[in-house]
């Protein structure tokens, strides 16, 4: 593969924490200018790999090249093209937002005139203008967010890292945020979104990486994910009651479909013929449990992410609910 | 030139947000104030014993406004990880350091040069060397600061970096010859004072303020320059295995 037009190439990138393998020998590129997405639940990693490609971190093994600069023995030989936004709103809280702006710019060796200026235009993209001069602490956590992203793009690196920016802000917020993300994708920044939102990487990314426990479980356009699934049927069940023979039962009633079982008491039926509701249904009330519903569903990168990892979608977003609310 | 836009920058954050903020400029005049007001009664002895007592009180002045200042700066900038920032910056991990010491390094300075002035308004005091003087406190300034450094990377909470400058800070006091000559320490002593960078910083200061001092001054800017750059090394050795994990 031709990699020259690559500003990141990670080779077999491991991080160990003690016993927990955070991350475990990944591979990927992100082409110049496209917008890669890293989806995965809680702790699988994406903060990690992060940090290691960006010099917070260091690797146990493996390479970076980021813009074609081996980062991998000298972490900050690259840092000059690249933007980081972290997960966590880490400005300083005694300074106004103008100044922590103006004061991110300089780290950049940005002079003082240019950098007022971009910090003021910042400030009005992000709706920020009134709050500029009250201090970072009092800030809300949707303007902190803000605060932090627009002081992560302000020295205009080639290269963004976006640790899950739309994570604790309101839904217009994150709409706004979304577009800018794309804005500064068509500017043709290079960008690597890290996020468990599967819509979010749905809608903005070019490519998404799945990954899970510290591995790449698949790495493709939104495209391709979806094009496995094409011509397929799917249904989902929800029930009331158990069996504990139920997938025996249904496996041999319904040869030709497959299922795989959810948390809550749920399945998903996959076929390659058109579904029929009531069948189903109606084995299952042989086996004395209750259809609170049956739909079917046309396949989502959601569905794709399921049937990969074999995790139900809706855990990212409930795990991370909780941990918003524990915050 | 742009890495010391960044470089100006962080001081001038630091100036701005810690060191200048007035309970830190209070607690630079208050405190030789409080210490020369107790020695002065204590000794009995009146105006006539300040020259004595001066060099002591500016090391005390620079160690009291420097090792805590910035151990706990740093330590409260890591823990809300704002530090972060710094170390995505395109700068050395050299400059980096320097640019946070620089900070506490003047405000070393300037609290030692309170003691000095208001000496001079009460008594006589002659100054061999106003350079040397100045040099001696500038290292003296360093160490402790690179002190501070060290103690900000061996400890991970606000709280810590406190007690843990305290520590170092309350011993040196008596060890390194502030008040009490290191010739009256017990000789079992002696050694570890002579281990600690304070007590060549002050036997400097006792020379060029009155004479008084028992080692041979360039031997001690040689020795208090080496504890300078053993302890940033040091430092920079450590901050890069702890705080890039
Ligand atoms: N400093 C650390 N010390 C010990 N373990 C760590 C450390 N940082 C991360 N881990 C572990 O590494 C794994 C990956 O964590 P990481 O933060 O990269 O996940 P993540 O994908 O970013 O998750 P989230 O969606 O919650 O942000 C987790 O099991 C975590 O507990
Ligand atoms: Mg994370």
């Amino acid at each position: 593969m031709d990699k020259s037009n690559m500003d990141i190439i990670v080779q077999n990138l491991s991080k160990n924490f003690q016993a927990v393998k955070a991350v475990n020998d990944i591979s990927f590129d992100v082409r110049s200018g496209e917008l890669f997405g890293f989806l995965g639940p809680n702790g699988a990693g994406k903060t990690t790999t992060i940090k290691m490609m960006t010099g917070l971190a260091r690797p146990d093994s493996g390479t970076i090249i980021t813009a074609g600069i081996d980062c991998s023995r000298n972490p900050k030989a690259a840092q000059h093209l690249i933007g980081v936004v972290p997960d966590e709103s880490n400005l300083y809280p005694e300074l106004t937002g103008h100044q922590n702006l103006c004061f991110c710019a300089s780290l950049y060796g940005i002079g003082k005139a240019e950098r007022e200026h971009e910090a003021r235009k910042l400030l009005e993209a992000f709706n920020l203008k009134e709050a500029a001069n009250r201090k970072f602490g009092g800030y809300s956590k949707g303007m902190k967010r803000k605060l932090t992203i627009a002081a992560g793009i302000i020295h205009k690196p080639r290269v963004l890292f976006l640790d899950e920016p739309t994570t604790g802000i309101d839904v217009a917020s994150a709409r706004a945020l979304r577009v800018l993300i794309e804005d500064l994708h068509k500017q043709g920044t290079t960008i690597l979104l890290a996020t468990h939102y599967i819509e979010e990487a749905q809608r903005l990314c070019d490519r998404i990486a799945f990954i899970v426990s510290g591995k790449i479980v698949a790495e493709d356009t939104v495209h391709n994910l979806l094009k496995h699934d094409e011509g397929k049927h799917f249904l989902h069940v929800s029930h009331k009651g158990k069996n504990a023979d139920i997938a025996e039962r249904l496996y041999a009633r319904f040869a030709t479909m497959s299922f795989s079982f959810l948390k809550d008491n749920t399945f998903r039926v996959e076929s390659s013929e058109p579904i029929i509701i009531t069948p189903i249904v109606m084995c299952l009330e042989e086996m004395g449990i209750d259809v609170s519903e049956a739909k079917r569903i046309t396949p989502s990168l959601e569905d794709v992410f399921v049937r990969i990892t074999g995790l139900e979608a809706d855990t990212m977003q409930k795990d991370k609910d909780k941990q918003g609310r524990a915050k | 030139m742009k890495k010391w836009i960044a470089f100006w920058n962080i001081l001038l954050k630091d100036m701005r947000t810690y060191y200048l903020k007035p309970p830190n400029i209070n607690w630079g005049i208050i405190f030789p104030l409080a210490w020369t007001g107790m020695f002065l009664i204590r000794s009995g002895s009146g105006l006539d014993s300040i020259p004595a007592l001066l060099p002591g009180l500016m090391a005390i002045s620079i160690l009291f406004g420097t090792t805590s200042m910035l151990a706990v700066t740093v330590t409260f900038e890591k823990k809300n990880s704002s530090f972060d920032r710094l170390l995505l910056a395109p700068i050395s991990f050299d400059l980096l350091m320097l640019a946070k010491t620089s900070g506490a390094i003047l405000f070393g300075i300037v609290n030692a040069l309170i003691p000095i002035l208001m000496a001079s308004f009460i008594a006589d005091i002659y100054v061999s060397s106003w350079p040397l003087l100045i040099l001696a406190v500038f290292l003296i300034a360093v160490v402790s600061t690179f002190l501070g450094l060290l103690i900000a990377v061996a400890v991970s909470e606000v709280f810590e970096a406190q007690t843990f400058s305290n520590f170092f800070r309350f011993p040196m006091i008596f060890l390194c010859g502030l008040f009490l000559p290191v010739s009256k320490l017990p000789i079992f002593i002696r050694p570890l004072s002579y281990a600690l960078p304070l007590t060549y910083g002050v036997d400097i200061m006792q020379g060029l303020v009155r004479g008084g001092n028992f080692m041979s001054i360039p031997i001690s800017f040689a020795v208090l320059t080496a504890f300078c750059i053993l302890i940033f090394g040091l430092s920079k050795h450590f901050i890069r295995k702890r705080w890039i994990t």
